[in-house]
């Protein structure tokens, strides 16, 4: 599949703005959340590595893939399910009973 | 999993595929919005796990993959090591596992973009695109990689928490940098020497050692985001390699969220980016604390004379610091607050944009103790109700409440937003002794007339003042 790079790069522009507005006004009380939620889905990379080591070639080249695999699942996984442990503990005074 | 489809599916599968990560994208877009309010948050952060369910489930069609013995092996290995971090990590060690996480994923990034360049027999099928895309994903991904793992060392104490430096490291680095850059635009050039690409790999490990370094340990935080949003940068990379549309977009996303919460929290401090990557705050301040003139006193109080003046005010504000954290003193703070709204007193929790171990952090740590979220009041909600505050108990919290930062236009700290609780008809500091916070300088709040010291560990002085509780 040939892509366009200019097309690429027009994503990236667009997504990257989207990302600034979206972040703008995120009160104090929830950078630690935040931060470990992002970092979760900076875990995609997971798809590439899926992509690289599970396609024909090197041998070299899909266990890096694997290693790559392993890194990503574990900073996903992770990443969701401690986030999630945080917010689960933010409770309104009303839910206090 | 394609070779189980029919012809008439296969036709139209890279379409689907491409239409599927859309869907995802629209995920994460939606999650990270939901994740800006504290009642959303929850349901924000599943939807973003949903995004990523989608993603990783489609991918998996894909006709390129042929084989799954790795693809199930590393999802398994990965995901129960990442599933034992999340249940067993303490809550006071967030710092710590975000950046472990992060430089997991930026590793991950670099290893991609690696794996697809050994996968490919022949490194002349890939164009200049291509190969620029390689470079700067390993280098990002390896800066990010060692970068978070020297982030991680100095919360966790194994690395010297102060800013390790000397004079041109920051020129060093920056050459380094600009250097990095030329020998990835060389390897577009020629990719036939695999040297060249060791050459890369290699001097990005060292930049993300050197440059994490000089900054000191409680400028980690921001540091970490930082290293937060390059990982993303390096995923939106991997996608550039790899021209998947959903790497670019997620990894972009991340990026530019990731950059401006940097910029939040520097705020939150009073610093630029700049400052805080090139400052080496630690190092400069960490001179002698300024005595100042000998005659200042302080006055101390007592466990059972604390008591008292709580349990019989009409108002109470408890400023949580680092020190708190440290005493793992939270669950205390919160037997002591409920005993005294029980006799009427009225408690709040100011908590400084700073306070904890990073940004926020003392509200997940509150959190935990089960403080409901809407009595933790932020530093522009909590100051003007100083005035109307009988009792102020500062634990474990020193250059946040420095008055300096208002009256001293010489200080390091001057211009830094502060909790004005000297406002208050009465402060207490819960403290170890009197010496100086992290920026290195006096604190004149311990000597004013309306403050009393308590001095001691912050979770025993907390008990003490408990216990104190029931006599009264």
């Amino acid at each position: 599949m040939e892509v366009d790079l200019t097309l690429l790069m027009f994503i990236f522009a667009l997504a990257s703005f989207i990302g600034f507005e979206l972040i703008s006004k995120v009160p104090p009380t929830l950078h630690t959340p935040l931060m470990s939620g992002a970092n979760a889905i900076s875990g995609i990379t997971l798809v590439g590595a899926l992509i690289v080591a599970g396609s024909l070639g090197n041998p070299l080249g899909k266990w890096i893939g694997f290693a790559a695999i392993i890194l990503a699942t574990i900073n996903v996984v992770g990443g969701f399910l401690v986030t999630d442990r945080m917010l689960e503990m933010f409770k309104k005074k009303e839910d206090e009973k | 999993m394609s070779a189980f489809l029919p012809e008439t599916i296969l036709n139209w599968l890279p379409d689907a595929i491409q239409l599927f990560y859309l869907v995802a994208t629209g995920f994460f877009i939606r999650g990270v919005k939901l994740l800006n309010s504290p009642g959303t948050a929850r349901k924000g952060n599943q939807f973003a796990a949903i995004g990523m369910l989608i993603g990783v489930l489609v991918t998996l069609f894909d006709q390129d993959i042929v084989e799954f013995e790795l693809i199930i092996g590393g999802i398994i290995i990965g995901g129960l090591i990442g599933l034992l971090f999340a249940k067993k990590v303490q809550m006071t060690a967030m710092p710590e596992l975000v950046a472990v996480f992060n430089g997991f994923g930026g590793s991950a990034s670099a290893l991609v973009a690696w794996g697809e360049l050994a996968r490919n027999p022949d490194i002349l099928s890939f164009d200049t695109t291509g190969l620029v895309s390689i470079g700067l994903s390993v280098f990002i991904g390896a800066l990010t990689f060692t970068g978070s793992f020297i982030a991680f060392g100095k919360l966790s104490g194994f690395i010297s928490g102060n800013a390790i430096t000397f004079p041109g490291l920051n020129v060093i680095n920056i050459g380094a940098m600009i250097a990095t850059l030329g020998l990835i635009g060389y390897f577009a050039y020629d990719p036939t020497n695999p040297t060249l690409f060791w050459v890369i790999l290699g001097i990005s490990l060292l930049i993300g050692v050197t440059s994490v370094i000089p900054i000191g340990g409680a400028d980690m935080p921001v540091v970490i985001s930082l290293l937060n949003s390059y990982s993303g940068v390096a995923a939106a990379m991997a996608g550039f390699v790899l021209q998947n549309n959903l790497l670019i977009v997620s990894g972009a996303l991340v990026g530019a969220a990731g950059l401006i919460l940097t910029n939040i929290m520097c705020k939150a401090m009073n610093r630029s980016l700049v400052n805080v990557i090139f400052g080496s705050f630690g190092a400069a301040a960490g001179g002698p604390g300024t005595s100042g003139d000998g005659d200042k006193t302080v006055r101390e109080t007592s466990a059972e004379d604390l008591a008292i003046q709580v349990a019989y005010a009409s108002k109470v504000v408890i400023v949580p610091g680092y020190g708190l954290a440290v005493a793992q003193a939270q669950h205390i703070v919160k037997e002591v607050a409920t005993k005294l709204e029980s006799r009427g007193v009225q408690v709040k929790y100011g908590i400084h944009p700073v306070a904890g171990r990073m940004p926020g952090h003392m509200n997940v740590l509150l959190a935990e103790a089960d403080v409901p979220y809407d009595l933790l009041k932020d530093m522009d909600e909590i100051n003007p109700e100083f005035t109307s505050t009988d009792v102020v108990l500062i634990i474990g919290a020193n250059d946040v409440v420095n008055p300096l930062a208002k009256t001293d236009p010489t200080g390091p700290i001057y211009g830094m937003p502060i909790l004005n609780v000297d406002e208050a008809k009465r402060t207490i500091v819960f403290k170890r002794s009197l010496s100086v916070g992290y920026a290195g300088i006096d604190n004149p709040l311990f000597y004013a007339e309306k403050n009393q010291m308590f001095f001691g560990d912050a979770k025993k002085s907390l008990q003490a003042l408990n216990e104190a509780l029931n006599e009264v």
